[in-house]
């Protein structure tokens, strides 16, 4: 439990009036950007006043970044992608304006969305590819290799290949509502987050199921290790580790259980090099964990509401983070 | 099962959520474009099942389909909207645009998916609160659909405010048999009866309805209904004799059961009681509600419930002109009203 001895880096700390509530935290090569639930995105260069750009008609609904672009899906029912000069380019439009409430970005660079039940691919030649799940799209989530695409719906997952117009796509059926889904890194595994708190999982090469549970609310954020050794989640009042090395991933095994605390866990970022995490609480508190031993250093005082937002660079040397009520910030830990 | 929520969570800080039901062409798509265009200064967003059909400008009018989904929480009637948990959600995220929620169910929908909704995702309950559910009834065709459309049965018995609409298309006779096959179901709804869904949109707005601290209207409401001045006056006169002039009908199987008792109950009974009746009848009660005196406790609790789903707490201290008396009220289906009876009967101290 973060104590008055824990170690702090809160000096580091530069302090950002985002506006609206923040809802997403990337970096397009070394420019933090915080998306906003409003509209814009906020690219918090250099140490000047941050730059607002809206991107959007109305509220960004999901959003998604692979270091080059940050791809939104709005509720004007567009898709667009922004890239860190702050241009941004229309990637897809909705024929009914229905809100975009999913967005991914593969491998290769092609880009994926759902409106509804309909999950739409756009490769990055070519005409864009449909698919209707069998109800609303819950998430969305790309293969580490490959032109595979996991949909998230009521009662299961469905694998599309998007490239592969006669291959019929694969379901993975478990009763109850998918509201998330992430491959693991060596593609072995897919998990997925539901409307219970609980994570379900299946191990890809059999389909035998993964039950994930305990949690004390639904589960909001979910990120692997660097090493894609393990999988960090939120829903609890700790942070929840689920061990996914050796052959069995976390089949008959408990979760690690680090960096307790009075609130529930709201968002995680994993290290991109390090055994470390970053956790975010519901009472705004964030704390860096090391995962070897659960040695805590305090990156944001609890208050405020609940922390929204997680990320960090490509070299791990910085940590944006936000807040539902429109706090934001960027640590220097270099 | 009885969630005693927290004092932190401020209900006013909550964007209340009105549900619209109604069955087919009774008229809701008539007050939603009445609510949306009389000024009130007020920014609603509204989700809506057909798109087109509202004739107003509105860029937070969302279009939904109704996705019913079960829970596994072990609660069998469990089921939520996952469409309105997705869009709630959706324009959580732009908080501080608009001031309420409406929701428009399909006239062939069950409200309690809506309502438990509400109960279930603590999500949308932090954000969010129920403020009433709305039905509107047609004065013409209430009658037959309550006997072959049990849609219309449970939109009625899940009320809180009952608009009775379409007045001037049947005879006052024919508008007090309505009303008194409403009263049958549901004698604890607000009863309004309108022309084009016209009433005062505080009528059908921030009510409040599933607010701990209002649960005030546990008595029948008999006295109110009209807001056609003429019928006002006559209805009124009638009061004395027969309710207003109110046939009494018995509906074959829904029905409201009303308890009251001036003994103290025993909190440690009354909570095992409550929690096991909604467990095994909770797929017949479709709504709850109850003010409780425990025994040495200064302060009232109050509780409401949709089927299995029940929330309480302590609301405040027992005023010294108050009368400490417990009452609780059901409305449902086939309810074992002398099992119920007993049970609560036991409860006491």
């Amino acid at each position: 439990m973060a104590t008055t001895e824990t170690p702090s880096v809160t000096d580091r700390a530069r302090l950002i009036a985002a506006g609206a509530p923040v809802v997403g935290a990337y970096f397009l090569k070394h420019t933090p950007v915080f998306v906003l639930g409003d509209e814009a995105l906020l690219f918090a260069v250099g140490d000047g006043e941050p730059k607002r750009v809206a991107v959007h008609g109305g509220g960004i609904l999901a959003a998604a970044c692979d270091g080059e672009r940050i791809v939104t899906g709005g509720d004007d029912g567009k898709v667009a992608a922004t890239t860190a000069d702050t241009t941004t380019a229309v990637v897809a439009a909705d024929p009914k304006h229905r809100w975009i409430d999913h967005v991914a970005i593969a491998p290769d660079g092609a880009v994926a969305w759902s409106a509804g039940k309909d999950a739409l691919v756009q490769p990055r030649k070519g005409e864009p590819r449909k698919l209707e799940a069998p109800s609303t799209v819950g998430g969305l989530a790309f293969a580490p290799k490959g032109l595979r695409l996991a949909i998230a719906h009521y009662h299961g997952v469905t694998l599309w290949f998007p490239n592969a117009v006669e291959a019929a796509p694969e379901r993975l059926e478990w009763k109850g509502s998918h509201i998330d889904v992430t491959f693991s890194p060596d593609g072995r595994y897919l998990v997925t987050a539901m409307q219970e708190p609980t994570l379900h999982g299946w191990r890809l090469v059999d389909s035998k199921h993964m039950r994930m549970s305990g949690y004390s609310a639904k589960v909001r954020s979910m990120a692997w290790t660097f090493d894609g050794k393990a999988l960090a989640t939120s829903g609890s009042p700790q942070l929840i580790v689920w061990p996914f090395a050796g052959k069995e991933g976390p089949m008959g095994k408990q979760p690690r259980m680090l960096a307790p605390a009075e609130h529930r866990v709201s968002m995680v970022a994993c290290h991109p090099a390090k055994e470390v995490t970053a956790v975010g609480y519901e009472d705004g508190l964030v704390l860096l964990v090391r995962m070897a031993d659960g040695a805590e250093v305090l990156a944001r005082r609890p208050g405020g509401s609940p922390v929204s937002a997680l990320a960090w660079d490509a070299d791990g040397t910085t940590l944006a983070f936000g807040t539902e009520d429109g706090e934001a910030g960027v640590v220097n830990l270099s | 099962m009885i969630d005693q929520s927290t004092a932190d969570e401020s209900s006013a800080d909550k964007i209340p959520v009105t549900v619209l039901t109604g069955y087919l062409g009774a008229g809701k798509t008539t007050l939603l474009n009445r609510i949306l265009s009389e000024p009130h200064g007020q920014k609603y967003a509204v989700i809506v099942n057909e798109f087109g059909e509202i004739g107003i400008d509105n860029d937070l009018i969302v279009g939904a389909d109704e996705e019913i989904f079960e829970m596994n929480n072990g609660c069998i009637c469990c089921t939520v909207r996952g469409d309105l948990i997705r869009i709630i959600e959706g324009l959580m995220r732009r908080k501080g645009k608009f001031d309420a929620i409406i929701v428009e169910t399909t006239g062939l929908a069950d409200p309690a998916p809506v309502a438990q909704t509400f109960f279930v995702d603590e999500e949308i309950g932090r954000k969010a609160k129920l403020d009433a559910v709305v039905t509107v009834a047609d004065a013409k065709w209430l009658k037959d659909r309550l006997r072959d459309a049990p849609e219309a049965k449970n939109q009625i018995a899940f009320a809180d405010v009952i608009l009775i609409n379409k007045t001037d298309l049947v005879s006052d006779a024919d508008l007090l048999e309505v009303e008194a096959r409403i009263r049958a179901i549901n004698p604890y709804a607000r009863l309004h009866h309108t022309q084009r869904c016209a009433v005062p949109l505080a009528e059908v707005l921030h009510r409040n309805a599933f607010d701990l601290d209002r649960i005030l209207d546990i008595e029948p409401q008999f006295l109110q209904a009209g807001d056609d001045h003429h019928h006002h006056h006559e209805h009124g006169h009638h009061h004395e004799h027969d309710h207003g002039g109110l046939k009494h009908y018995h509906d074959e199987d829904m029905q409201s059961l009303s308890l009251k008792t001036e003994k103290a109950l025993d909190p440690d009974k009354f909570f095992p009681w409550i929690q096991n009746l909604v467990a095994q009848e909770g797929k017949n009660i479709l709504r709850s509600k109850g003010i409780l005196a425990f025994k040495d406790d200064p302060q009232r609790f109050a509780f409401q419930g949709v089927h299995m789903m029940l929330d309480g707490d302590h609301q405040r201290d027992w005023r010294d002109s108050e009368k400490r008396e417990s009452r609780i009220v059901f409305i449902g289906r086939e309810l074992p009203e002398s099992m119920i009876r007993k049970g609560f009967e036991e409860c006491v101290a």
